[in-house]
Order: C-alpha cells, then structure tokens, then sequence
C-alpha cells in the first residue's frame, strides 16, 4: 500500500484531463463543461463539481466512476464527487478546442449565442454541414444518437449528420 | 409546511416518473426509427427530471427514503402524479397530444419555478425548462403534423384531444399543498399558469385545425391518491423488480 499523496487542485484536474464523455470520447469532461470545480481540503480529500448536460444523461455515473479511477490511480482516494445543478448547463460552456474536435469527427458544434431564447422557439437556422461546409441543411429528426443531438441531412453533399444540440 | 414542500416536490416528480414511465413504453414500438430515438430520449429526460426532484423530496423528508425508495416502493394511494400522466398511450396521436399539453404546462411551470424561493427546485426548475421548452417543439410540430393532415390523422388527433380534454382541469386547480406553496414563495399561481396556457394551447390547436374541447366535466384525485384503474398495472410493471427481489442492485 503507498501512503496517500497530497495533491493540489491543478495536480487534480491534470489527473482529470483525460476523463471524457463515454457518449462523445473526443470530448473530455473540461471540454464538455461538466467539469465545474475541484477543491482540497486540508486533510487531502479531494470534492470535484460536476453538472449534469441534461436531466437523464445516462452518462453521468460512468463519469463519476472515471473520475474515481483516475484519481485511485494517483493513490487518490479520498474523493467526493458531487453534483451541482445551477446555474444550468448550456452548450454555451463548450469550449473553443471542443467546438474543432466536434467538426473534425464530423459532428456540427452547437450555434454559438444560446442565449437568444428564439432559437427554442423555432428551428435552429444555418446548421452547417460538418463535411461539406454547406448551410444548405434540413432537420431530420430533433433526437439524433444521443440525448445531446439532432440528426439533420446536408441537401449539398446528401450525407445526414449529427448535430450537437443547443440549450 | 414541511409536509406540504414534501408533498408539493414529491407530486413534481410523480408527474415526471409516471410520464417517464408511459413514454418508455413506446422503446421499439414506435412507427420509425428517428421517433423511437426521439421517444426514448423524450422518456430518459422525464427519469432524469423524477430523479432530481424525488432527491430533493428525499432531503425535504428526511427520512432517509432515497429517490429509488420513492419510486419503487410506494403504493399507488402514495403517488400523487396527475391522472393525465397515468393513461395508457393509446395510438400515437393521443401520447403526442397529451405530450403537447403537458410539455406546454411544464415549460411555463419550470420558467415561474426558476424563481422559487426553494432554491434546489430553482435549480432543478433552469434545468428543466430547457428540455421541456425543446419537447415542447417537437410535440407541437406533431400536433400540427395530425391535425392539419390527412382526414384519418386530424379524427384521431381530435379524438384524443377530446379524451384527454377533461384531464387537464387538475393542472390549473390549487388544493391545499398548492395554496401553501404559493404563499411561502415556493410555487407559482396556477391561475395565472392556466391563462396562459390556455392562449398558447388554443392558438396552437386553432393552427392545427383542431377544435377546442367544451369545458365541462373535469376529472381530478391524482394528486390525492385516488388513481385511474391504469394506475395499479402501471406500478406493477414499473415496481415489479424491487418488489419481488427487495434491495437488488446492479
Ligand atoms: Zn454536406
């Protein structure tokens, strides 16, 4: 058995940077903006904030379990793991880097300026295909492979595509 | 007052369960494949909803029921979900109109429940709306969809909305639990909930060909316990795993 190592909160969100989204695994869970906040306690225990990206992400408990695990391999193990649900997730906390990987595997990133609410009003506007570029684009179903997408088709190159939903 | 914030919360999540629970059903019966994703999904945002209200019922009980006590090991006089979410599916018109009607009823709710004075529910509530507001354009695309189609869909969409008309009335009436969450700040005023939620459901309805419904006869009781007969089969086949192997974990 090693002794428990001390770590600070930098130490521990390095340790983190490699646990992703099981639904998305380009993303990790800082690009995702799951990742809120981790803090150390004098004693050496170790909190770390996570938010829910919707109310019945399945993926919720195999975060938390990775999260676990890549502490535990850093001898880690005084760890909570809590969740916070305000203010709410949106797919404006997706980061810069995350919105590139997004397009690269061929998924169109959320349209930025979520927070104009007509865009949950009416159909989103100008979902570019992540293949082609066009904007020549139509919705095909509001739920794609995952709570978090929508499947649209690209009217240019005829590919469908999954489309990162905003909210 | 404690109590009462129990059972206003509890009643949240019960709607949200046994809504979860109905659309769930729809997993691989439904007419193509882009709606049995949509259908799934619709239902697991619903669980997720149940979860974290019947957490926070839990914390307000504080009697160390966890969420899944509460939905599991409850009998149905304890469950105080609308009776609207209780009915069986029926065809395809019928769930997406009743979807309509709540999705509506949800979206204003969670919008005035962002501001609640139980900060948790607040929480819950800015989550919520989100989902509930993006339901809410699917199944109002729906709606529209059946009544303004063919003569087969537009009769069965009005058919629906005819049945499930006098299921809407135990929305918008407080009863006690309500009148004491509004006056701690806690819940919104359901008159005015239902004003405006009639405007937007009878704009919408109007767009989609539909008729109206005439106000009479108003069904009511879900909230105390008093259930439709669908209600018993629902838990049965909901409930039956914990009930028949207490405590199973996987
Ligand atoms: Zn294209």
């Amino acid at each position: 058995m090693s002794t428990p190592v001390a770590l600070d909160a930098d130490a521990v969100r390095a340790l983190l940077e490699d646990v992703r989204d099981p639904e998305i695994p380009i993303l990790t869970i800082d690009d995702l903006g799951v990742l809120r906040d981790v803090a150390v306690d004098d004693d050496g225990s170790v909190t770390v904030v996570i938010t829910p990206t919707y109310s019945g992400c399945p993926a919720m408990q195999t975060i938390a379990d990775d999260i676990r695990a890549a502490l535990a391999e850093a001898h880690c193990t005084q760890v909570r793991i809590e969740t916070r649900l305000a203010p709410a997730w949106t797919t404006d906390w997706l980061s810069a880097a995350a919105r590139e990987k997004l397009l690269e595997v061929g998924i169109a990133p959320p349209l930025e300026a979520t927070s104009d609410k007509r865009v949950l009003g009416g159909h989103p506007r100008g979902v570019a295909c992540p293949r082609c570029r066009s904007g020549d684009t139509e919705l095909v179903s509001e739920f794609g492979s995952t709570a978090c997408k929508a499947l649209y088709r690209c009217r240019s190159c005829l590919e469908p595509f999954d489309y990162f939903k905003c909210l | 007052m404690s109590s009462a914030h129990f059972r206003y919360v509890l009643r949240l999540g019960d709607n949200a369960l046994v809504l979860g629970q109905r659309l769930s059903e729809w997993c691989g019966h439904s007419p193509f494949l882009e709606e049995d994703i949509a259908m799934a999904n619709t239902a697991l945002d619903h669980i997720g909803r149940a979860r974290m209200l019947l957490s926070h019922a839990s914390a307000i009980e504080g009697k160390g029921r966890d969420e899944d006590a509460l939905a599991y090991l409850r009998d149905e006089r304890e469950f105080g979900n609308f009776l609207i979410c209780e009915l069986p599916n029926g065809d395809y018109a019928f769930t997406l109109v009743r979807q309509y009607l709540l999705d509506v009823y949800h979206q204003l709710l969670f919008e005035a429940l962002r501001a609640s004075a139980d900060e948790e529910l607040a929480a819950i509530a800015a989550k919520a709306v989100k989902e509930a507001a993006y339901h809410a354009r699917r199944s109002g695309d729906w709606v529209l969809r059946f009544g303004d189609g063919t003569d087969e869909s537009q009769a069965r969409a009005q058919a629906a909305l005819d049945a499930l008309w006098s299921y809407t009335g135990e929305l918008f009436t407080p009863d006690a639990v309500d009148d004491a969450m509004q006056a701690a700040g806690i819940a919104p005023d359901l008159a005015q909930l239902g004003a405006r939620w009639r405007q937007i459901v009878e704009a919408h309805l109007v767009a989609a060909t539909l008729n109206v419904p005439p106000d009479d006869w108003q069904a009511d009781g879900g909230r105390e316990g008093l259930h439709t007969e669908h209600m018993g089969r629902l838990l049965a086949e909901m409930q039956f795993v914990q009930r028949a192997y207490p405590g199973l974990d996987w």
